[in-house]
């Protein structure tokens, strides 16, 4: 059961709230480009673009994995240790003598594996998913040090960096940046257009009613589960990519940009509802406010100020409009409001 | 315990299922009996694991978590949590010690203003999560980032050496009282005075009645929004507490001081048996839970393995105490649920 705070109500007006967040997100986002030209003329360039949104990829892609697990009302913290554990593994292969074709499916196979873990334990072992994946953001993590230890591994060949820091030929696109396409557009099809996604959305708004209704609650919940795990892998592998170094703290602290990311795009945290393209317009939205504040010189230690900030009010934010929707509906003799005044305390997953 | 928790309490009065609802109850107990067995195993590999010394340095080590552990416990057992501790904890630590290398205070000054910036933090956790109705884990993984970066904005790269400390403001680390570690007493002090705050006053009752049933509560008429408020500040505040120990235990504080702990805060919670559902755990559980921490951290040293494994044993252990909680809880819902159909 998931609390209906804050979910819209279905049919047009959810329709219409939706296209009013991302609305909302364009308007931010142009407002941002702006601010970013008048602060240095740099910023609207290709170069300076291409940059900024490097620099996001890893995020943007475990977002992407993020958004389904939080539409069907779980979270999963355990991301960043995971693309930890990943950089970790491929620095250790690699260091091994083990040739990256082998390596890499091998990193993707233990990011499925991970996932798997959170998965069974919180469809099958009935668990909160915020304390299985907190766990598993320790377990992670620790895996990473035993498997790489504090060193570092940097040798990697050219061909390999590339794929992190390199560009499509021709262009300024970086390589990154087509793989979270190909992510978002494969994710955005099974979400918006798919009757898996329906069933995520489904269980997402109730779980029991999905169940009632034939929808394999487990299975599916652990497969979204094990999509994460191999989508933050990846990420990790990208990771090390593009910083041409394996090493076990790789990704540490990233769990708190992808939920803000994921929240940003409208994503509501009790599960239920928002879209692939709110949060792929959250991740632009996020890179030129970064670079935005970089060229402020405004130090990275502010930035993750504003990065609290703005998870917090991505929330606060639609729970107001709601609140104001819903006392302007009674007004007008609308239909009443959904009974959500009483708090449930925690997780998505409560 | 017996407000704390309705699987629990409706299990005492069925027979049948009377050793599980030990298992159960007794989390505090099993803790301590596995304690034993693994110091049993330890000492087998290296001696100095019993001695005085070494186990009253674990005390000490553990205690600074405990405190911090035994606050989480408040958040959670109403089925809130607070991620945001070790900024908390961080963020006091660094303003106490600045305040005294600049002499602004003196030592009870700073710590008085320690407590009370702890208690400010967590009140605005509270303010977020029960006046935004932004959900726990939303709002302390947001103030986590924003605490810690205050933290590291007030303190640059500056680092505050043991030095620029006062004489003797570090000495109850090391100090004791008839032959128990200071700290340790502290932390039984706030043990006692808070395990008795929860079962005699109105206050403790209200804060297993939201967690194990907010909507019941609600219509009970209990201020469900103001009880949790009170559980966040009172988290913050003894976050603060652990931030002053913190400074005491380690002496040099930079703008990084405390990273990472929330794991082990939470770890600690978990294994001492707060459920995370809400509504059941014990102060006392918490403690020992640090304490189990500690002592497996030191074990960890003694046998020779690295210090990279005690992550990962964090993260093991959480997922171990949770499933625990969750296999014990189902039985014991089954054996009761058989026997009302009988």
């Amino acid at each position: 059961m998931t609390g209906d705070v804050a979910i819209a109500r279905p049919g047009r007006s959810w329709l219409a709230g939706l296209a009013r967040w991302e609305t909302l997100l364009v308007v931010a986002i142009v407002g941002l480009v702006v601010l970013g030209t008048t602060l240095s003329p740099h910023f609207l360039t290709a170069g300076n673009f291409s940059n900024l949104i490097a620099a996001l990829m890893e995020v943007a892609i475990m977002a992407m994995a993020m958004t389904l697990i939080i539409v069907a009302g779980e979270i999963d913290l355990s991301v960043e240790s995971m693309a930890g554990l990943a950089s970790s593994l491929i620095g250790f292969l690699w260091a091994a003598g083990v040739p990256l074709g082998l390596a890499i499916p091998i990193v993707l196979l233990v990011g499925a594996l991970g996932g798997l873990l959170n998965g069974l334990l919180v469809a099958r072992g009935g668990l909160p998913s915020l304390v299985v994946t907190l766990g598993t953001l320790a377990l992670f993590r620790g895996l990473a040090l035993i498997v790489l230890g504090p060193r570092g591994v940097s040798n990697f060949p050219p061909e390999f960096t590339e794929l992190g820091f390199g560009h499509v030929p021709g262009t300024l696109i970086p390589w990154p940046f087509v793989i979270f396409l190909g992510l978002a557009v494969v994710l955005g099809i099974v979400l918006h257009r798919t009757w898996i996604g329906r069933q995520i959305y489904a269980i997402g708004r109730n779980t029991g009613a999905a169940r009632f209704s034939g929808v394999r609650v487990m299975r599916l919940r652990t497969s979204l589960f094990v999509l994460s795990g191999l989508v933050a892998a990846l990420a990790g592998i990208i990771l090390t990519s593009r910083l041409s170094s394996a090493r076990a703290d790789a990704g540490a602290g990233m769990t708190l940009t992808v939920v803000t990311v994921v929240l940003l795009g409208g994503v509501n945290i009790f599960g239920g509802s928002g879209s692939i393209p709110g949060v792929a317009l959250a991740v632009i939205a996020v890179a030129v406010m970064q670079n935005a504040l970089r060229l402020a010189s405004v130090t990275v230690e502010v930035q993750s100020i504003a990065l609290g900030l703005l998870l917090i009010l991505s929330v606060v934010i639609p729970n107001f409009a709601h609140q104001a929707k819903s006392a302007i509906d009674r007004v007008r003799g609308g239909r009443p409001p959904p009974a959500g005044s009483v708090r449930r305390g925690e997780s998505p997953a409560g | 315990m017996a407000e704390s928790g309705v699987a629990v309490g409706t299990v005492r009065a069925r027979p049948g299922s009377q050793w599980l609802a030990v298992v159960a109850r007794q989390r505090e107990l099993s803790l301590l009996a596995i304690m034993i067995v693994l110091g049993a195993l330890v000492t087998l590999t290296a001696p100095q694991f019993l001695t005085v010394s070494n186990l009253s340095q674990v005390a000490v080590l553990a205690s600074v978590i405990a405190v911090a552990a035994v606050g989480e416990a408040l958040v959670v057992i109403t089925r809130n949590v607070d991620l945001s501790v070790e900024a908390t904890m961080g963020l006091v630590a660094y303003c106490v010690a600045s305040l005294l290398e600049r002499h602004t205070l003196d030592s009870t000054g700073a710590i008085a203003f320690g407590l009370g910036l702890g208690l400010v933090l967590g009140m605005i956790n509270g303010v977020v999560v029960t006046v935004f109705r932004v959900p726990a884990i939303v709002a302390t993984l947001g103030t986590l980032s924003i605490f810690r970066g205050i933290d590291y904005l007030v303190a640059g790269s500056h680092q505050v050496p043991l030095a620029s400390l006062p004489d003797g403001f570090t000495d109850p680390a090391r100090d004791s009282i008839l032959g128990i570690p200071v700290f340790v007493v502290i932390v039984v002090v706030i043990v006692v005075v808070g395990s008795a705050a929860l079962r005699l006053t109105r206050f403790g009752r209200q804060l297993y009645a939201v967690g194990s049933n907010p909507e019941a509560a609600a219509i009970l008429g209990i201020p469900s929004r103001l009880v949790v408020f009170i559980a966040f500040s009172l988290c913050g505040l003894l976050a603060g507490v652990a931030g002053v120990l913190y400074i005491m235990e380690f002496g040099t504080i930079n703008g990084t001081s405390a990273t990472g702990l929330v794991l082990a805060v939470v770890a600690a919670v978990v294994v001492g048996g707060v459920n995370i559902f809400g509504g059941s755990g014990t102060l006392v559980g918490a403690a020992l839970g640090a304490l189990f921490l500690g002592f497996i951290a030191n074990a960890l040293i003694l046998v020779g393995l690295s210090q990279f494994w005690l992550q990962a044993i964090y993260g093991l252990v959480i997922l171990l105490a949770v499933s625990a909680d969750a296999i014990i809880l189902r039985r014991i819902q089954r054996a009761t649920a058989a026997r009302r159909v009988r």
